[in-house]
């Protein structure tokens, strides 16, 4: 196996509502190795999003360890949370997120935008390059409201690539979309997933976990289920049998 | 970070919304141009304030009779009898800071010539008098020496005057003009000098040997006043000290007593003008900086709504790595650029409407180069001001939340 990029060591996270104390975290240990393509599930309610923010260094735990690529989180600096999320994390919002009036290139460059290491032209060659590897090569100057849903996400997707991160967060990543393009989306993922990537998806929706190689279950801040899937099925078969779209 | 994508970053924000940031500029851009063109009026009439004043001889130093007290009841100044003749001798002959010096004595009439006729009156002057008042002849030539002996009956008069009694053009040099009944012979015609700042006409005016005009035509032995000019404008402080203690001497004033005179200069004049055009100056500056905080109120208000409404943007930026500091200055440089290119733009429109209005109102005009720079400063000081609150708090925004914002 490869190395270990998260690892997590009974994770707690309470938060302060009026005079009670919310448990949203109530010691979450795993670890993820590179490569992995994990979906974490459970309800609403259930610690997911909590534990998104905790992965995605935007919030940090109550107790516990949380290491990234090696590098402890639990200690650090908003400014120096906010460098590490530049070069270790993608993230991927179920909203996409995307600048509005501002075109595909432009949207793909903003997270090397606050990366001084990289210059003006390296980060267009990047993000050209993004750009191609989510399938839009073609559409580099569309401009974000002339795009679809799916086009959209494939943009918020190449933005995640871009300072090819240790790790993509993926928040419902599929759920504005309809059937046929979260299949198109998943296949894109499974592209990742295949060419090395680590890849971790929160959904609520358990048909996904059928495409991932690893599932965390969640229910009130425990892991209830931690699997490992044998059988992964092929997004790019499921959407092949999906019915024609009539406009099409 | 650094600083270039910190403003390629602003810069695209604030292209994506144009018509908000120009809408925002507008409030800059009106209150710099208010500045710089009411300042420029201010300053163009202190200007032009200035030159009359000096264009009127700015070493000036006029002498009148004070108003005396009889049984409690102070004397209209001008019936005064105190200021005679010898006293303006005494002076010409003792005064070491005076460069000139002339009686003034004047007669109100009417002028005639031929068919025309034309309300004005003769003053009785001296030779120094052109001098003293920066008056040049034109055509002719001034009376003599020998003309103040013999108080003859010549007179030198100006453009006003020649125009209103020649109507048809003719030269007036030599012909007679009559006044209060007396023939005078013009000999000579002064240059225009136009109106001065307070509205008369510099070219009203008919000169005739003082003694002629005590003698023929008023027939008194005291004068009006006494005009002079110090040697230098430094030196007028001076000269009216002397002035004062020679008349004093010549009045045989007690210590105690006051002054049955006064001497005014040209420096109080412009001093008071320039008071005035001050104070118009500040007033006006004044109506315009507000106009200009008006403006800075009106980039916080924008930018105010403006973080809100972009609070999701703000999430995005957080999420993908910009920090507290990034999104600070992002909101700080964009509110800096609006203030800057609003000053600019403000800054042609100013110099526009200044020219405008010196071309259409034929005000006098004068832009100082501080006026534009201090106008500058202060909208950029504006822009890092009123930008501050909102920015400061876009940067406080927790990027979790700011992210799902709806």
């Amino acid at each position: 196996m490869g190395k270990t990029v998260i690892e997590l060591q009974n994770i707690k996270r309470d938060f302060i509502v009026g005079d009670e104390t919310v448990h949203a975290l109530r010691g979450v240990s795993f670890s993820i190795e590179e490569g992995e393509f994990v979906t974490i599930m459970g309800t609403s309610g259930s610690g997911k999003s909590t534990l998104l923010n905790t992965l995605g260094c935007l919030d940090t735990p109550s107790s516990g360890e949380y290491y990234l690529d090696g590098i402890s989180v639990r200690k650090m600096s908003k400014p120096e949370r906010a460098i590490l999320r530049n070069r270790k994390i993608g993230f991927v919002f179920q909203n996409y997120n995307l600048l509005p009036k501002t075109t595909a290139v432009e949207n793909v460059e903003l997270p090397l935008m606050y990366n001084p290491a990289v210059g003006a032209s390296e980060r267009r060659e990047r993000a050209i390059k993004a750009l191609q590897n989510v399938g839009l090569g073609d559409r580099l100057e569309h401009k974000s409201n002339q795009m679809s849903g799916g086009q959209m996400q494939r943009v918020a997707i190449a933005r995640a690539l871009v300072n090819n991160p240790a790790v993509i967060l993926a928040d419902e990543a599929t759920g504005n979309l309809d059937t046929r393009t979260s299949f198109e989306i998943l296949v894109l993922f499974q592209q990742l997933h295949a060419s090395g990537r680590t890849i971790i998806f929160v959904t609520h929706n358990p048909d996904i976990a059928q495409y991932s190689s690893r599932n965390i279950r969640l229910r009130d801040g425990h892991i209830i289920e931690d699997t490992v899937n044998k059988n992964i099925l092929s997004a790019k078969q499921a959407l092949a049998a999906l019915p024609k779209n009539d406009e099409e | 970070m650094n600083i270039s994508n910190l403003f390629k970053i602003a810069l695209r924000a604030l292209a994506n919304n144009k018509m908000r940031a120009f809408l925002t500029m507008l409030g800059i851009i009106i209150g710099v141009a208010s500045v710089i063109t009411m300042l420029a009026i201010g300053q163009g009439s202190k200007k032009s304030i200035q030159a009359q004043i000096s264009e009127m001889g700015s070493n000036m130093i006029m002498i009148h009779p004070g108003g005396e007290m009889r049984g409690g009841v102070r004397q209209d100044p001008s019936a005064m009898q105190t200021l005679k003749l010898e006293n303006y001798e005494t002076l010409r002959n003792e005064c070491t800071f005076l460069s000139a010096i002339s009686p003034n004595v004047s007669s109100s009439g009417q002028l005639i010539h031929g068919a025309n006729n034309y309300p004005s009156s003769v003053n009785g002057v001296s030779i120094d008098y052109l001098k003293i008042r920066q008056l040049t002849v034109e055509s002719g030539e001034m009376f003599t020496e020998a003309d103040i002996k013999s108080a003859s009956k010549v007179c030198i008069i100006g453009k006003t005057i020649a125009d209103n009694l020649f109507t048809d053009g003719s030269d007036p040099i030599g012909q007679i003009i009559r006044f209060n009944k007396i023939p005078f012979r013009v000999i000579g015609v002064l240059k225009s000098k136009g109106y001065n700042s307070m509205g008369m006409d510099q070219d009203d005016i008919v000169l005739a040997p003082y003694t002629t005009v005590m003698k023929r035509l008023l027939a008194v032995t005291y004068l009006q006043g006494i005009f002079a000019s110090a040697l230098t404008e430094d030196m007028t402080d001076y000269a009216t000290d002397e002035v004062s203690r020679i008349l004093r001497r010549e009045h045989k004033l007690k210590a105690t007593d006051d002054d049955d005179f006064t001497i005014r200069t040209q420096q109080e004049l412009s001093t008071m003008l320039n008071s005035t055009t001050n104070l118009m100056t500040t007033l006006l500056a004044c109506i315009a900086g507000i106009s200009l905080i008006v403006g800075g109120i009106g980039i916080m208000n924008i930018m105010y709504v403006s973080v809100t409404e972009r609070t999701r943007e703000i999430g995005l930026r957080m999420s993908v790595g910009a920090r507290g500091i990034d999104i600070l200055s992002q909101f700080l440089i964009e509110a800096i650029l609006i203030s800057i290119t609003g000053g600019l733009i403000g800054v042609i429109f100013g110099c526009g409407a200044s020219i405008i209005v010196k071309n259409v109102a034929h005000w006098p005009i004068f832009i100082q180069p501080w006026s534009v720079l201090l106008s500058f400063a202060v909208c950029t000081i504006t822009g890092v001001f009123f930008g501050w609150y909102p920015a400061k708090k876009a940067a406080s925004l927790d990027p979790i939340e700011a992210i799902r914002y709806e």
